[in-house]
């Protein structure tokens, strides 16, 4: 009997778990890396010529990042490793890939995918302004080439990911100008009783606001964000944000925001997974068992790609999505105590729930986004222009207010603006927000060159 | 609730908002009934061609009698759906398929269609971007594209605020003769009473036409479209190919932002009942080496998105038009074959004379649907473009 092909996307805690189960089943799997060498977005490598000890990098995640390197280094000659290849659409069982301009048609018995996660951002006016990151591509920009943003950085947003980075800004000699977060302590305190979950990230989180506090960098919570102020010439020059009633406007020349994480279903939506809306975090996920199958045969979702728990919940889904993916292809699995992960992922999960009570997307804040604010960047596209094509038409969705309005329609087909264009929509149309649906996901998963092409295809 | 008015359009894309919008026009009440949204399937997402140049012959008055409404549009309706006149431009890779376009451009003459023949020098002159395969050329300098997720909304929205009823998201079940009058029920339980019915549901109206024993051969498939990034403005004419090779006939238009929208080659699955309809990521790839034969500078630029929809198509690629052979006051129009968009504001403004008058000026007798009357349903040969 031929070996069954299994193809594992994505390259993080979850995929190389994943792998390293297939190989320990004597398979040969097929790993697919948008990035050049592994670790995925929490545990990204540094180039080749840059020599940081991994404490430096991760800190308090050294270890467990370095034994996922070790292990992805490890698995080498016994997986098929792509890297700086992106899966850009399915069909049926077949992934189709692009490295540069060669493209490639990978058929497969099973797929799992594990693409992770990006910033859930809600715009503020100003955010297009030169200087304005996202929280990951300011963490990015340290981990990966140890360079900060800017000079004098301001943090802006909520989740654990603001507090991590800023810390990691500091502690890295940046100059971290604030801290402002949307979410309240009254949104904290009452997440405690899940966040004890895991007690120990949840002691570390409270040390990064302890030595932000101790360095005198201003922590502010419950703001509301009102604009970032420059020019496209200068760039970032100010924040404000209205606190306990009064303007604070913070000096900066860059600004790192992002409202916690969302999962990249790109492939999942192309695969015609089903999605569910999930009323806590008030977005639409893909469905999974508890061992990370899908709605559609043979197609497994394992880490950020699915729910934001963490790398940790990350590693534990990729060992169970791929023993589910075995045992779906008849083949036995290895023993890597199933029973125990799913309880230690449980566990992990009341955690997720925990966070995203304690730093919820501030979806109000959409409602009072003024309306020559840019929601689109790509097709810049303003709140105003859309609550104008949800009102005079009638668009109560928000696939109709993006024939409309060309919300979402741009390089990133809404991954960035799509739910905020969602909330916007809901509040313009007076509808709840599970009601506007989601953006429907199209082909490629991120621009595809015109020339691409390959063996054996069209 | 329920309604009585002069007239049920059963389906709300283009051609049914805007023979709604006509019919109101003409004084007569109407209600427009549709399923999902006005304009979502096939109208919503096709290429959005105002072509006439390539069609068949007897749809020319059809498309000449449209191209004039596309011309005031904006006047007609009040808003803009992006029509530019920019010209058409076939283009052909083979000596041997040069007589055609020549023979086609004497053909429509008489139509009142001016075309212009362009040799390779000529085309490169004036047309610098499109590739050196192009041995000749063929302009049609007064077609062009407009917007087509815009267009039939603009209809439909233009019809109620002159006092149409426009339902969106009410299905229609059974349509039945009740005395004088026909009664279409809704999966709501509603039913609506008129004296005529005009079913324009795309590719789904096959089943409506079987309820009174005009059953057609109508099959569903997707175009496969898709868009690139931004860049500058630089194509102003759509431009199409003219092949009998069915991977070379991608078609490519650049809107004034600068995106440059494209599809044509093989079509999709296109699944009627999931209303969705799909782009094969093999025709994205097949579709990459054609467009950038047609034009090659299009070979340095990214797709940003792909999309289809779900159209009708009918064995011998013309659309069912006109009134039923079977049931007085019941009319069709549907089937469209993928060429429906240009055709759309001429077949709503005839068929609301036709409705309203008991005929058209504009002649539609090829598109009876008694065509279908003596033929099988299945096994029909597909005939080439014309």
């Amino acid at each position: 009997m031929a070996e069954p092909h299994v193809i594992v996307v994505g390259a993080g805690p979850a995929g190389v778990r994943a792998a390293e189960t297939l190989v320990a089943a004597g398979l040969r799997p097929m790993v697919i890396d948008e990035d050049a060498c592994g670790g995925g977005q929490i545990y990204r490598r540094q180039p080749a010529n840059f020599a940081r000890p991994a404490e430096a990098i991760y800190a308090s995640e050294a270890g467990k990042a370095s034994a996922v390197h070790a292990t992805l280094d490890r698995l080498a000659g016994r997986i098929d490793y792509l890297s700086n290849t992106l899966a850009w659409n399915i069909d049926d069982r077949l992934l189709y890939v692009v490295n540069g301009m060669a493209a490639a048609e990978l058929p497969f018995d099973a797929l799992i995918v594990a693409a992770g996660a990006t910033d859930r951002v809600m715009p503020v006016p100003g955010w297009t302004l030169p200087g304005v990151f996202t929280l990951g591509a300011a963490q990015i920009a340290l981990k990966s080439q140890a360079c900060a943003i800017g000079r004098e950085v301001a943090f802006l947003g909520t989740g654990p990911l603001l507090y991590l980075v800023a810390h990691q800004y500091a502690t890295a000699g940046g100059n971290v100008a604030a801290v402002l977060d949307t979410s309240a302590k009254a949104d904290r305190v009452a997440a405690l009783p899940m966040l004890a979950a895991r007690p120990a990230l949840l002691a570390r989180g409270l040390s990064y606001l302890r030595d932000l506090r101790r360095r005198g960098v201003p922590v502010l919570d419950g703001v509301v964000p009102a604009a970032i102020a420059g020019s496209q010439e200068a760039g970032v020059q100010c924040l404000t944000v209205r606190h306990r009633g009064r303007a604070v406007a913070i000096a900066c020349d860059a600004v790192a925001m992002g409202h916690h994480l969302r999962p990249e279903t790109q492939l999942a939506d192309l695969a015609r997974c089903d999605f569910r809306f999930d009323p806590p975090t008030r977005q639409w996920l893909p469905v999974v068992d508890r061992d990370c199958r899908t709605s559609v045969k043979r197609i497994y979702l394992a880490g950020d790609g699915v729910r934001i728990a963490g790398a940790d919940a990350a590693e534990i889904q990729g060992r169970l999505a791929a023993c589910a993916a075995l045992q779906d292809l008849g083949r036995a699995a290895p023993d890597i105590g199933a029973a125990a992960l799913r309880l230690r992922l449980a566990r992990m999960d009341w955690f997720r729930r925990g966070l995203a009570r304690a730093f919820p997307w501030p979806w109000r804040l959409a409602a009072s986004l003024p309306d020559n604010a840019v929601v689109c960047r790509c097709e810049r596209i303003t709140a105003g222009e859309l609550r104008a094509a949800v009102r005079a038409n009638g668009a109560p969705e928000v696939n109709r207010a993006k024939a409309f309005s060309r919300v979402g329609m741009g390089r990133c087909q809404g991954r960035y603006c799509g739910h905020a264009a969602a909330e916007i929509v809901a509040d313009a149309a007076g509808a709840p927000i599970e009601s506007v649906g989601r953006l429907r996901g199209q082909a490629p998963v991120k621009p595809l060159p015109i020339a691409a092409k390959g063996a054996g295809l069209p | 609730m329920s309604g009585h008015a002069d007239v049920i359009v059963v389906g709300g894309g283009i051609m049914g908002s805007a023979a709604t919008f006509f019919l109101r026009r003409r004084g007569r009440s109407v209600i427009l009934l549709e399923r999902g949204l006005v304009g979502q399937q096939a109208s919503g997402t096709n290429f959005g061609n105002v072509r006439r140049q390539g069609r068949f012959l007897p749809q020319l008055p059809l498309a000449n009698r449209s191209r004039a409404i596309w011309g005031r549009l904006n006047e007609l309706l009040g808003e803009d759906a992006e029509f530019l006149a920019t010209g058409h431009i076939r283009i052909c890779y083979r000596r041997e398929d040069i007589g055609a376009l020549e023979s086609h451009a004497r053909s429509v003459e008489e139509y009142g269609l001016k075309l212009e023949l362009l040799s390779q020098n000529m085309l490169r002159d004036r047309f610098p971007f499109i590739g050196p395969e192009a041995v000749a050329g063929s302009l049609s300098p007064n077609d062009g594209h407009a917007n087509p997720r815009l267009a039939a909304p603009a209809f439909a929205y233009a019809a109620r605020r002159q006092g149409a009823q426009v339902r969106e998201n009410v299905e229609v079940l059974n349509i039945e003769k009740s005395g004088e009058d026909f009664r279409v029920e809704t999966a709501s339980g509603e039913a609506f009473r008129a004296p005529a019915v005009l079913v324009t549901a795309g590719a789904w109206a096959a089943r409506l036409s079987a309820m009174f024993g005009e059953p057609v051969p109508l099959v569903a498939h997707g175009p496969q479209m898709a868009v690139t990034e931004p860049v500058v403005y630089a194509i102003r004419p759509v431009v199409g190919v003219y092949s009998q090779v069915t991977e070379e006939g991608v078609y490519l238009r650049q809107v004034s932002r600068g995106n440059i929208v494209y599809g044509g080659g093989n079509r999709g699955p296109a699944l009627i009942d999931a209303r969705r309809a799909y782009v094969k990521p093999q025709n994205t790839l097949r579709q990459f080496r054609q467009i950038s034969r047609a034009v090659p500078a299009l070979g340095a630029l990214r797709i940003i998105r792909v999309w289809s929809g779900i159209e009708g198509y009918l064995p011998d690629m013309i659309p069912i038009m006109g009134p039923s052979a079977k049931a007085p006051g019941l009319f069709y129009a549907f089937g469209f074959c993928g060429h429906g968009f240009q055709l759309g504001p001429g077949v709503g403004d005839a068929m609301a004379e036709l409705i309203d008058t008991g005929a058209t000026v504009t002649p539609i007798e090829p598109f009876h649907i008694k065509r279908f009357a003596a033929a099988p349903a299945v096994g029909a040969q597909a005939a080439a473009r014309p």
